[in-house]
């Protein structure tokens, strides 16, 4: 109901109907050859209104001219009108974007330092390369990369997400969005993309036809539509000679008419609304794609490289079970591990505490040990362990091979029955935690990934829709080989470099494959260049994002799903509306060849299968059909077709009988209808 | 009708047992495969490539393929030409024909050497035995060789193969190791059937009758002699009881008429002609020999890609516009006119004007959707005088040009029909649309809808300006809707390629043989480039694999869609043309109006 | 250019001279009489015309072949052609009508009978020598009056020559009119 309430907002609509008015500029419209065609189709019968018998031939009536000029006319601005409905909506977004992204000044630095020289200049001056200055409060000028400092920003401006983010310099948090504001501290960025040329006006550039490239696919099908205008052209025109022939000259309207009715106007007037509202749908999402291109690849995509950790697994691994070892009790391994663990903040620690607690209401509970006594030891990257001492015990916990070490030095024997149980544990694609009070070891936690829920669904659509899945992990082939088992992907791909990711693209893209991949990290960042569809996360690098073609301002891995689905629904919306468009000219040849002709010969009644009163009803009933299914079908092109994840015979089947069977009946029925209810009203035209 | 339907199961039980034989041999021709021909067409291949200079090893891609295509039919236009035009001085012309107007040479070389063999002339008034054999018979064996050549490279680009195979190699297989031994067999078979063949020139015998009474002579109306013009004409054979029988070299050139789908008679009559087609065996004969090859080549098609279903596919398709366009012409001929019905005439026979009674209504419908749908256009009786509804058949196919087609051409524009459908529908299924595995883009839907626009331009367009400037309008020999059909049926045949013809319109002026014969050059050439740079285009892509989100179009869905999607864009093309030619006559009968 | 010239003369020599003459020559050594045009000898051994070509005759004591078209008199073995007039030409109408007329009259039919399609209409060729069995029996009694001869005799000369369905499913059953007429003469 929201989106509803959007396509038809007021605001949206009236300027949007002025904006259609202005576009019947013939400069503008010659961008679009159908509509130009009717655009001049009614020109000429406007001369022939003011003369009717300006091109000789066989003249019609002053008033019938003059609405059939009208209907002509109509059937323009309501073309205009859904491509200005369209913008409308990414204008309402642009502007507020616009607005963060007003002119400001600058503090321009002539060197990448704190206190180097200061240069105030407009934000517009700003050069890909130029070091700048922004402090609290500050709006930031444009794209870049921070180079040095740490402050919080506001990105609610272009990812409506209110919570502010920490920006600094180095490591995967580097990347500044321009129209984003300082709130606490000061960065020193450097520009990355020159203004005009920044993620918003990107944003912008998609949804102003105006500005917009034609995506290959729209590029083909308006070639299409072009010649296909040539045909009825052809057909129109050389109906005057053949008419000629017969004795049964025509009026040029009525040539017109049938003209305008039967080149694809339907789709011809739609598909720049399509295309937009396309990309709309994506920023409603908060995605930015760098091209329409890139959305429309996105519908093409063969395979999905997915990675592990956030889009299919919640984002750590959990304990589900402590195995104890030798004489030690289950309990007394969950309350050592839990102790253990207390001072330990990471998801896994949390998750052992967690677990203690669910399974034997341990509480951990540390404030009775006298101040001193007790000692927490972090995890460190020699000792690979993390653990507690206190009253003498020394509890550690660690990777297998770590705790293995430790007991060695101390002297101690490894139990044997450690390695079987570690073994099952691997083998059932999980992390084991080795647990050792005192030297001895207590047993094994069992850490374990949780696949996301919902995920293994989304998995079969994929695969129904003939999309090819395949996880990225660092994990070892064993681990990652149960995940991928349980998580329903096609493929995985264990112990991942960026090296071994970009071959794999590579050689998808070898056998023909279109690669769609999400990366946020710097080294992410080739395979995101080599990638056909890459999302780049937008708390990744600033190298990530550039590389990618798509940005998700959510940084929600899953969004690539998404992103596919968004860019098969505008294909297919497309498909649907020319299908339907050409469809319908079976019926108006029914209705408008019989009316042109039915005068002097009455055997041509006959075609005249829906029974219409008269031949200017007729004529009039199949052009105002022709005019009104474009208002009709603006939401459908806005909002898309219904998709629903199947093979693509299904998908065929069901757009062909809705768009095709029903774009061949419609028309039947609506000029019908039309024709009974205008037929009193025109009478003897 | 129970006999008509059971002659028309015959023919399409024999062709279909025909199809699998002869389509697996023409792939072994065209892919280098050992055949039972080798051992003596061999020596006479290389020999003719010695001869000739050319290495047939040599790969050609789809520019130089072209090139060497053009040359060829280039060069041997030239030859046709001489030939013709020199008519009077070489030999072989026992009955002293006279010279052949350029004009008319003109057209009956660029028609000849296409395949469409359309004519201007009377065969038997105007060709010597010489022309008859160089200037006809030759460019019937090269033409038809020539489309099966682009056929193949045609696919071997589909197959994904940049490199198209050798022109020469190619058309010199294609007959030697095709053309040649059927036209053989089918021609001495055609001998033996009643078919003459002879370098004896006309017989004169004295008839039965004696001199016709003056009172007694009651010719049929000649469409363009005005007898209230004319001064008294002079006696002729017939009136002074003596006839003048026309033969020659029949049987060579009705066999490889059909054989190449070529259709150009030896006789103005074409098979209609009793020398052509004495008996009904005959007629079935010609009917599959036209048939055959390119019903075989969808089989051919399917073995070289390697996707039989795919080709069987497209065959339904074919197959179903095929039987659709027979019912159609059988049920308009069948109950007869009603304007002769009124006037007393027995209608239980059917429409009989312009038809043989030896051959039957069944035969007949199934010649007249067959030399349409095969682009064969050779007639067994006068399409002038069809009814208006089963003129509606040889029109309808000759504008889709696609219902199995000639050799090689006809499976070419049924690609060019499914590269539109898969762009116009493929679209609903989410992806870029792909046919065998590479993606349909920009170029690929250029080329295809260009080629698309091609045939309505070339047939609306001349049309358009025959009416327009008034050109020769005196040719059209049938007043009202039907001398607009003539009209319209006189381009697409020659657009099409196919060369049959409403024969009352007279079409050696000057007007017409110029324009008929650009039309059949462009209508040729135009889309045989056309759609070979764009099997270049898509060898030249990588391959997509198949996915279950892949658009299959080797399913019975898809056949559907191709099947509807083929009927309307060509109906929205040709809508109006039909309805105010045969449609608006066919009203026109039904209300008992004549013009 | 010069190899493709070349390669198109070999081609016009094998293809436009050397098959049909293979052809001709199989046919006028191994099948002489249909390879030549099934040409009938008369008793005087004079050529009478040719078995598969329709000639006229307009005497009582013949049948008569379909209509034809074929040159300004019809049956013109070197102009072969239909009269191409569409089905709603009032030139066909009108000749037709004429024809039904004075075939009615010349055969002593009722005003109002229906006369066979194949006896007033033209033929494609204009040389079809066949006529229905239904015409042929329609003109049994003219005949056989003009040659003052029994009915009976004239119409099992006509049954005699219907020419069947080929092998029961091709084609349509006919009577050949040079045929018979040739059979009536040499009757006596």
């Amino acid at each position: 109901m929201k989106k509803q309430s959007q396509t038809f907002n007021r605001d949206i609509l009236v300027p949007a109907l002025w904006r259609a008015v202005l576009k019947l500029d013939p400069r503008w419209m010659v961008r679009n050859p159908v509509m130009f065609v009717v655009e001049i189709g009614a020109l000429l019968t406007l001369m022939l209104t003011i003369d009717p018998s300006i091109f000789g031939g066989l003249a019609a009536s002053r008033i019938y001219n003059a609405v059939v000029t009208i209907i002509l006319l109509l059937t323009v601005i309501f073309a205009n009108f859904a491509e200005a409905v369209a913008e409308g909506r990414g204008r309402a977004q642009a502007a507020a974007l616009r607005r963060v992204h007003k002119e400001t000044q600058v503090k321009k630095l002539s060197q990448p330092k704190y206190r180097s020289k200061q240069e105030l200049i407009a934000s517009g001056e700003l050069r890909k390369g130029d070091i700048f200055l922004v402090e609290t409060g500050d709006t930031i000028p444009a794209d870049g990369e921070v180079i040095e400092g740490t402050a919080s920003v506001d990105e609610s401006a272009i990812t409506g997400e209110s919570a502010p983010v920490i920006r600094e310099s180095g490591g995967d948090r580097s990347a500044v969005t321009g129209g984003t504001r300082i709130l606490s501290d000061w960065l020193i960025v450097k520009v990355t993309a020159s203004p005009g040329e920044g993620f918003i006006e990107r944003m912008i550039a998609m949804v102003e036809s105006a500005r917009r490239q034609k995506t290959p696919n729209e590029i083909a099908l308006t070639a299409l539509l072009a010649v296909l205008t040539l045909v009825f052209l052809l057909v129109c025109v050389t109906l005057v000679p053949f008419a000629n022939f017969l004795k049964s000259p025509l009026d040029i309207a009525t040539v017109i008419a049938l003209l305008v009715c039967l080149i694809p106007t339907t789709i011809g007037a739609l598909l720049s609304a399509i295309g937009i509202a396309g990309m709309d749908r994506l920023i409603q999402r908060n995605v930015i794609a760098s091209s329409g291109r890139a959305v429309e690849a996105a519908g093409d995509v063969d395979v999905l490289l997915l990675d592990k950790t956030g889009t299919i697994t919640l984002g750590n691994r959990q304990a589900v079970d402590f195995i104890p070892v030798g004489t030690a009790s289950k309990c007394e391994l969950a309350e050592a591990a839990q102790l253990a663990s207390l001072a330990d903040e990471t998801p896994e620690g949390r998750s052992i505490v967690l677990l203690a607690k669910e399974m034997f209401g341990l509480r951990g509970d540390v404030d009775s040990f006298k101040e001193g006594s007790l000692h927490f030891v972090p995890f460190s990257a020699q000792t690979r362990m993390s653990g507690i001492d206190m009253e003498g015990n020394s509890i550690r916990k660690g990777a297998s091979d770590a705790i293995i070490a430790y007991i060695d030095n101390q002297g101690k024997a490894v139990p044997v029955e450690l390695n079987t149980i570690l073994d099952t544990i691997s083998h059932a694609g999980g992390t084991p935690l080795v647990v050792a009070r005192n030297g001895e070891v207590l047993g094994v936690v069992h850490l374990k990934d949780i696949v996301k829920g919902g995920i293994k669904e989304r998995f079969i659509e994929m695969r129904k829709m003939g999309i090819k899945t395949v996880m990225i992990t660092g994990d070892n082939p064993l681990t990652a080989a149960t995940i991928a088992a349980e998580a329903g992907v096609d493929d995985f791909m264990a112990q991942a470099t960026p090296e071994t990711k970009l071959k794999l693209i590579r050689d998808y893209q070898a056998g023909g494959r279109l690669v769609g991949m999400t990366g946020d990290g710097t080294n992410d960042a080739p395979a995101l260049a080599q990638a056909d569809v890459a999302v780049a996360m937008n708390t990744g690098t600033q190298p990530a994002r550039e590389a990618a073609n798509m940005i998700d301002l959510d940084s929600n891995p899953t969004k690539l799903i998404e992103i596919v689905e968004i860019g098969k629904q505008l294909l297919i919306t497309r498909g649907a509306i020319t299908t339907f468009s050409i469809a319908n000219d079976v019926a108006k040849y029914f209705a408008i060849i019989p009316a042109m002709f039915i005068v002097l010969f009455g055997e041509l009644r006959a075609l005249n299968i829906m029974q219409l009163a008269t031949p200017h009803s007729a004529i009039l009933s199949a052009m105002i059909f022709n005019a009104i299914i474009i208002p009709i079908l603006i939401p459908l092109a806005l909002r898309g077709v219904t998709y629903r994840p199947s093979s693509a015979g299904k998908l065929l089947l069901r757009n062909i009988m809705i768009y095709g069977a029903g774009g061949v009946i419609a028309p039947f029925i609506g000029i019908k209808l039309i024709d009974l209810l205008i037929a009193p009203i025109i009478g003897g035209l | 009708m129970v006999i008509d339907i059971l002659q028309w199961v015959i023919f399409w039980g024999v062709l279909l047992a025909l199809v699998f034989p002869v389509g697996s041999y023409m792939a072994k021709v065209f892919t280098g495969g050992r055949t039972w021909f080798d051992p003596v067409m061999d020596p006479i291949d290389n020999f003719i490539y010695k001869l000739s200079g050319i290495d047939p090893k040599k790969q050609q891609r789809w520019p130089a393929y072209v090139k060497a295509m053009l040359i060829v039919n280039g060069v041997m236009f030239v030859l046709m030409f001489l030939v013709l035009e020199l008519q009077t001085v070489l030999p072989l012309n026992p009955d002293h024909l006279g010279f052949v107007d350029p004009w008319l040479a003109f057209n009956t070389v660029s028609s000849f050497i296409t395949n469409t063999n359309w004519q201007s002339y009377g065969g038997e008034s105007t060709l010597s035995y010489f022309s008859q054999m160089f200037a006809i018979i030759f460019p019937m064996f090269t033409s038809a060789a020539t489309g099966l050549a682009c056929g193949m490279a045609f696919i071997r680009g589909l197959g994904g193969s940049v490199d198209m195979g050798n022109f020469y190699a190619d058309l010199t297989r294609a007959i030697t190791r095709i053309m040649l031994p059927i036209a053989l067999v089918a021609g001495v078979v055609l001998v033996v059937l009643g078919v003459p063949s002879t370098f004896a020139g006309t017989q004169t015998v004295n008839t039965l009758n004696g001199p016709l009474a003056p009172a007694a002579v009651s010719p049929a109306s000649q469409p363009s002699a005005e007898a209230t013009s004319t001064p008294a004409p002079a006696p002729t054979a017939t009136s002074q009881g003596q006839q003048n029988i026309a033969r020659g070299l029949v049987a060579p050139l009705v066999s490889i008429k059909h054989a190449g789908t070529n259709g150009g008679g030896w006789f103005n009559a074409n098979s209609s002609h009793p020398f052509e087609n004495p008996n009904p065996i005959t007629n079935m004969i010609e009917n599959l020999l036209m048939a055959l090859l390119p019903a075989s080549l969808l089989y051919t098609l399917g073995i070289m890609l390697g996707r039989k279903k795919q080709a069987w596919i497209f065959f339904g398709v074919m197959a179903a516009f095929f039987l659709i366009f027979l019912v159609v012409a059988y049920a308009g001929e069948i109950q007869g006119n009603p304007l002769l019905t009124k006037v007393g005439v027995d209608s239980t026979q059917g429409n009989m004007e312009g038809k043989e009674l030896r051959l039957g209504q069944g035969e007949t419908a199934l010649f007249v959707t067959s030399t349409t749908a095969f682009t064969t256009g050779s007639v067994d009786a006068m399409h002038d005088s069809l009814t208006p509804l089963a003129s509606i058949t040889p029109l309808s196919q000759m504008m889709l040009n696609m219902v199995f087609g000639g050799k090689g051409v006809g499976f070419i524009n049924m690609i060019m029909f499914v590269i539109l459908t898969v762009f116009l529908v493929g679209l609903m299924v989410g992806r870029t649309p792909e046919f065998l595995g590479k993606r349909i883009q920009v170029y690929e839907v250029k080329l295809a809808s260009i080629s698309f626009l091609m045939h309505p331009l070339l047939i609306l367009g001349f049309m358009a300006i025959t009416f327009a400037l008034q050109l020769d309008l005196s040719s059209i020999s049938n007043p009202g809707f039907h001398g607009l059909t003539q009209v319209l049926y006189a381009f697409t045949s020659a657009s099409a390629n196919n060369g049959s013809a409403f024969a009352g319109l007279n079409a050696n002026t000057p007007w017409w043989n110029f324009s008929l014969g650009v039309v059949i050059l462009l209508g040729r050439y135009i889309s045989i480039v056309l759609m070979l740079a764009l099997a270049g285009s898509l060898a030249a892509k990588k391959a997509v694999p198949v996915t279950s989100g892949t658009l299959q179009t080797d399913t019975g869905l898809f056949a559907g869609v191709l099947f509807v999607t083929i009927v309307i864009i060509n109906l929205l093309s040709f809508f109006p043309a039909l309805a105010l030619g045969p449609l608006a006559e066919h009203f026109a009968m039904l209300a008992g109006k004549v013009f | 250019m010069l190899s493709s010239l070349r390669f198109s003369v070999i081609l016009l020599i094998i293809c436009g001279g050397f098959y049909p003459v293979l052809v001709t020559g199989i046919g006028q050594a191994l099948f002489n009489y249909q390879a030549n045009g099934s040409i009938i000898m008369g008793k005087d051994g004079k050529p009478i015309g040719s078995e598969h070509i329709a000639q006229a005759f307009d005497k009582d004591i013949y049948f008569q072949p379909r209509p034809s078209a074929a040159g300004p008199d019809g049956y013109d073995a070197t102009q072969s052609g239909g009269s191409n007039l569409a089905p709603t030409n009032a030139k066909l109408i009108s000749s037709v009508s004429d024809r039904v007329a004075a075939y009615r009259a010349k055969n002593g039919l009722a005003p109002n009978m229906p006369v066979p399609a194949d006896a007033v209409t033209a033929s494609g060729s204009g040389l079809d020598p066949d006529i229905s069995p239904a015409n042929a029996f329609l003109q049994v009694h003219r005949v056989a009056t003009a040659r003052n001869v029994p009915e009976q005799q004239v119409q099992a000369m006509v049954t005699q020559h219907i020419e069947g369905r080929t092998l029961g499913i091709f084609g349509e059953p006919r009577v050949n009119v040079l045929m018979l007429n040739l059979a009536l003469d040499n009757m006596k």
